[in-house]
């Protein structure tokens, strides 16, 4: 990818070389000036006083390790990671069967299934939770769940349909011509096969999953987000900035590393699957063949 | 759906913020997701290394946070007050959207072909030259359908401002039913319904154009 992107220019010469290095300086400069300017401002409003002791020695009562527990315990693992953990393996067998509807050989699933990927798509996830709440009367847990479960059903059979469309079409019809049914071919043949290919969307999807439980916190739901704002709510003013912090840090560091699974697992199948490794710019244009 | 039909003008109103705060946020995100694009590519450092770290960040963070920290963090670490409602959600949205539009500009970029570029750097265009006139022209083909998912899904998370002040769709779905509690599935059925009318020919689109992209190359 980086020497893709050197195309744009040419290796620069001495006048250049000299350009980009002054560029180089004052862009550096520029940023430095501008993180220095806003810790500058910081500090005038006081945001480098003993306010950031409520992360490591507490307050109220309450030691520094009762605070990174509420937020990793009672927030991250039982509220966010929770939803998730119900969430994703009901997506993955609903999303399984979508598939196989789309490609099914009666023309009225097909369109049931079509119809359900186009709806709940474009309709938001938070829609779906106050539905759960108000027309169902579900818990806050489950609401969220439903909201999760029905998008990213939706979004998951809508990846392998892509996925299924960038196979070869020869193995559909070698899968037929032994005699498999249309359903066998394409549990045994079509889906693994697609399954393989869009791991990587499939991962990412789990980033994307994983940021919309933080709606639980509008629908009263207690996740991570909620936890942060019961914190600085019970800490004061104060503490707002150092617990905000550490919640936004606690986001971006778990979502990194599933991002960072997506990507190791796309070197891999790189390496490992000749099918894979040719297909990726077809795939990333979701284009049938 | 009774009772949204009794409360059209407030459903109506609604409709209007949801696409007023869409609209002027995505157009936001689109000038700074472009920027942030180009800062990804440009041949100075500190500029990629910006644009790199910004786009991680607030790509892995959750909209949610986004609010959050725009209502309580932002006074005091950054000095920057915004107002509560319309103001707020079409900042975020900015800032959070314009990352997805930044990404996939610049896969974009990186799927034409290097014999264009070069083909633009022999007869002499400079970087800002090729991008314009060469590459960028080029990519906004492919670009086109992964963008209008993005903007898709941008549309939908204006729902997120329900939570912070802001009177859209999902908020007035919400409101009507505390006040109608026998006619929640009409409301959620009109509300939804609001909700496709814009995206789904948006999402028909955007797979329209994705084959004709594929059968392009």
């Amino acid at each position: 990818m980086s020497d893709k992107q050197q195309v744009l220019y040419d290796v620069p010469g001495p006048k250049a070389v000299r350009r980009d290095k002054v560029y180089t300086v004052v862009f550096t400069l520029a940023f430095v000036g501008l993180i220095a300017g806003l810790v500058y401002g910081a500090a005038q409003r006081g945001i480098f006083d003993d306010r950031w002791n409520v992360l490591w020695a507490g307050d109220r009562g309450f030691t520094g390790l009762d605070v990174w527990r509420r937020l990793l315990w009672d927030g991250l693992v039982l509220g966010t990671l929770k939803a998730v953990a119900i969430a994703v393996p009901v997506v993955v067998v609903l999303a399984l069967v979508l598939t196989i509807a789309r490609q099914a050989p009666t023309r009225g699933v097909r369109w049931v299934a079509y119809g359900f990927t186009h709806v709940f798509r474009g309709i938001p996830v938070l829609l779906l939770m106050y539905f759960g709440v108000l027309a169902l009367n579900l818990d806050p847990l489950w609401a969220v769940v439903l909201g999760l479960v029905v998008y990213n059903t939706a979004v998951v059979a809508e990846i392998l349909r892509a996925g299924i469309a960038a196979l070869p079409k020869g193995q559909k019809e070698a899968g037929l011509s032994i005699g498999l049914s249309p359903l066998a071919t394409m549990l045994r043949i079509q889906l693994p096969q697609a399954v393989r290919i869009m791991m990587p969307a499939l991962i990412s999807q789990i980033v994307v999953l994983l940021k919309d439980t933080s709606l639980g916190f509008i629908i009263a739901y207690v996740e991570l987000l909620t936890v942060t704002k019961n914190l600085y709510n019970f800490f004061g003013n104060t503490s707002i900035v150092p617990i905000v912090f550490a919640s936004a840090v606690i986001y971006i560091t778990v979502n990194m590393l599933v991002a960072r699974l997506a990507t190791a697992i796309e070197a891999r199948l790189r390496r490992t699957s000749p099918v894979a490794a040719a297909e990726p710019e077809a795939v990333g244009a979701a284009g049938p063949h | 759906m009774s009772a949204l039909i009794d409360n059209f003008d407030l459903f109506a109103r609604a409709f209007g913020v949801t696409l007023w705060v869409s609209l002027a946020s995505g157009i936001l995100a689109f000038v700074w997701g472009l920027l942030l694009a180009a800062f990804r590519v440009s041949p100075v450092g500190p500029l990629r290394t910006f644009g790199a770290a910004y786009v991680n960040v607030v790509r892995n963070t959750p909209l949610t946070l986004m609010f959050v920290f725009l209502v309580s963090a932002a006074p005091s670490l950054l000095g920057l007050t915004v107002p509560l409602g319309q103001p707020m959600a079409i900042l975020a949205l900015t800032l959070y959207t314009a990352t997805f539009v930044c990404e996939a500009i610049r896969s974009g970029i990186n799927s034409v072909g290097v014999g264009q570029a070069e083909a633009a750097r022999s007869v002499g265009l400079t970087f800002v030259q090729t991008l314009s006139h060469v590459v960028l022209p080029q990519a906004f083909r492919s670009v086109l359908p992964p963008m209008i998912n993005v903007y898709i899904a941008h549309i939908k998370n204006s729902s997120v401002a329900a939570g912070f002040a802001v009177t859209e769709l999902v908020a007035i779905a919400n409101r009507l039913s505390n006040g109608n509690p026998g006619d929640v599935i009409g409301i959620f059925a009109g509300v939804g319904l609001g909700y496709l009318v814009i995206t789904v020919p948006l999402s028909v689109t955007a797979e329209r154009l994705e084959a004709r992209v594929a059968v392009a190359r």
